[in-house]
C-alpha cells in the first residue's frame, strides 16, 4: 500500500468529517427544540418529542438513511444523495443528542434555580445564567461521545452512494485488491479523527469548568 | 393491507421468518460473547499485570474509535486477501459472512462491555470490600456475595443499552450478504420496487424489538434492585 493511496484516503476524510460536522450541528439545533418539547409542561408536545426520540433511538441508522434516501423523491423532494444522508444523520444524531441534553437538564440541582429565584434573576436570566451553563457542563462529556458515535456511523452513508472515506476505502480496496492494508488504514484515519475529537472534548470541558467549584 | 398481509405467507413469509431468526441468533450470540469477553478483559484490566492493562486498554480505544462497518470489512474481506498474498491456502482464515458477523459483533461488543464492567468495579465503594474482609470473607466470597451482586445492579442499565445498539449494528450486517432480517426484505423490496414500505416495516420492526428488550431491562432492574445499596 502506497503514500498516494492513503492520501485519497486522508483527502476523502474530509468528506467524512464536512458531513458529521454539519449533521451534528443541525442535530443540535433540532436536539434543542426536541428537548424543549420533551421537557415541556404540554403533555402532547411531551409525548411528542418522546415518540421522535423513542423512534429514532429505535432503529437501525442504515434504515433511517436508506428510509430518508427512498422517502425525498417520493414525496417530491429530488435532492443529492449528499443532502439525503445529511438529512438522514442529522436526524438520528438529534433525537441522541435530545436525550442527553434532557438529561443534563433535568440533573441541574433544584437548589441552584430556587437560590436564582431568590436573588430575583428573571426565568430567562435564570435560564441563561444558571440552567444552561451547568447543563452544557454536566452534557459535555455525553456530547463529545455521541460526536464521536455520528463520525463513526456516518461511515454508513456509503451505501446511499455518498462518497466518503469508507467508499474510498471500498473502491481502493476493490480496485488493488488490498483490502486489508486499505481498510486497516481507513481504520486509522477514523481513529486518529475521533481521538482528536475526544481531545477536543476534554478542551471544552476544561473550558467550562474554569472558574466553578 | 391485504396486500402486505400476503407478503406473510409463501415463500417470502418463509424467508422473512428465517431472517428474523438469523437477526436474533447474531444478536443474542453476539452480545452474549461480547459481555463474556468484556467481563473477562475487564478483570484481566483490574487484576492482571500492569502491561496487559496497557495493551488491552490500547486494543479497545482502537475497537471503539473505528467504525462497524469498517471492522466488518475487514474481517470479511481481510482473511482472503492474507490467503492471497501468504500464498497459502490451507494456512488462513476465511470467514464466511455469518461467522464474520458474529465474530465482528462479539468483538465490537466486547470492547464495550469491558468498558461498562470496569465503571462497575471502580463504582463499587471501597468500604463495601473492606467491611467484606473485616467480616472474614475470602477473596472469592467478596466477589461472589458483594462485588457482582452490586455491579450487576450498576451496569445494569448501561448493558440493556449496549444491547439495544448490538441490535441494530445486526443490520449493518446485511452489507456483508449475511442473511438476516434487512437481507431479507431489501430482496423482496427490490424485487417489487417497494423500497419505501420495506423501509417503513423493518424500521417498525427493530423499533418493536428494541422497545421490547428496553422494557425486559427495566422490568430485570426492578426486580434486582435490592441489591442497589444507598449512595451516600
Amino acid at each position: 500500500m502506497s503514500w498516494e493511496l492513503f492520501w485519497l484516503l486522508v483527502e476523502a476524510s474530509g468528506l467524512t468529517i464536512l458531513y458529521s460536522g454539519v449533521s451534528i450541528v443541525i442535530g443540535f439545533v433540532l436536539a434543542s427544540g426536541i428537548c424543549a418539547a420533551m421537557l415541556s409542561s404540554h403533555r402532547l408536545t411531551a409525548n411528542g418529542g418522546r415518540l421522535y426520540v423513542s423512534f429514532f433511538r429505535g432503529t437501525p441508522l442504515l434504515i433511517q438513511l436508506l428510509l430518508v434516501y427512498y422517502l425525498l423523491p417520493k414525496i417530491g423532494l429530488n435532492v443529492p444523495s449528499e443532502i439525503a444522508a445529511i438529512i438522514g444523520l442529522s436526524l438520528s444524531t438529534s433525537a441522541y443528542q435530545a436525550e442527553i441534553l434532557r438529561g443534563g437538564f433535568q440533573s441541574v440541582p433544584r437548589g441552584l434555580l430556587e437560590a436564582a429565584d431568590m436573588c430575583g434573576l428573571s426565568a430567562f436570566a435564570s435560564f441563561r445564567r444558571i440552567r444552561l451553563p451547568v447543563a452544557v457542563r454536566l452534557t459535555l462529556p455525553a456530547l463529545t461521545s455521541e460526536a464521536i458515535m455520528l463520525l463513526k456511523s456516518s461511515s454508513l452513508v456509503s451505501v446511499v452512494g455518498v462518497v466518503e472515506l469508507t467508499t474510498m476505502a471500498k473502491d481502493l480496496a476493490s480496485s488493488t485488491y488490498q483490502p486489508l492494508p486499505i481498510f486497516a488504514a481507513a481504520g486509522l484515519v477514523y481513529l486518529i479523527i475521533n481521538l482528536v475529537v475526544a481531545g477536543f472534548g476534554r478542551l471544552a470541558e476544561r473550558a467550562a469548568k474554569r472558574g466553578h467549584a | 393491507m391485504t396486500s402486505l398481509l400476503s407478503y406473510l405467507t409463501g415463500e417470502d413469509g418463509r424467508n422473512i421468518l428465517s431472517g428474523l431468526i438469523n437477526t436474533c441468533i447474531l444478536w443474542v450470540i453476539g452480545s452474549g460473547l461480547g459481555a463474556i469477553f468484556g467481563f473477562l478483559i475487564a478483570v484481566a484490566r483490574r487484576y492482571g499485570p500492569r502491561l496487559i492493562d496497557y495493551v488491552l486498554q490500547a486494543s479497545v480505544e482502537v475497537i471503539r474509535g473505528t467504525p462497524f462497518l469498517v471492522q466488518i470489512y475487514l474481517l470479511y474481506f481481510g482473511g482472503p486477501y492474507l490467503c492471497l498474498s501468504l500464498g497459502e491456502a490451507s494456512a488462513c482464515l476465511t470467514l464466511d459472512p455469518f461467522e464474520a458477523g458474529i465474530l465482528g459483533l462479539s468483538v465490537y461488543g466486547a470492547a464495550y462491555y469491558s468498558e461498562l464492567f470496569r465503571a462497575g468495579f471502580e463504582a463499587i465503594p471501597r468500604g463495601h470490600v473492606e467491611a467484606a474482609e473485616t467480616v472474614g470473607l475470602d477473596r472469592w466470597q467478596t466477589l461472589t456475595r458483594i462485588i457482582l451482586p452490586e455491579m450487576t445492579m450498576l451496569v445494569l442499565p448501561s448493558m440493556v443499552n449496549m444491547t439495544i445498539l448490538l441490535l441494530k449494528e445486526t443490520a449493518v450486517l446485511s452489507i456483508i450478504s449475511v442473511k438476516e432480517l434487512k437481507f431479507q426484505v431489501d430482496i423482496i423490496g427490490n424485487r417489487d420496487y417497494a423500497f419505501v414500505e420495506s423501509f417503513t416495516i423493518l424500521a417498525l420492526v427493530y423499533w418493536a424489538l428494541v422497545e421490547i428488550c428496553g422494557a425486559l431491562g427495566r422490568a430485570a432492574e426492578r426486580r434486582l434492585s435490592r441489591y442497589r445499596f444507598a449512595h451516600s
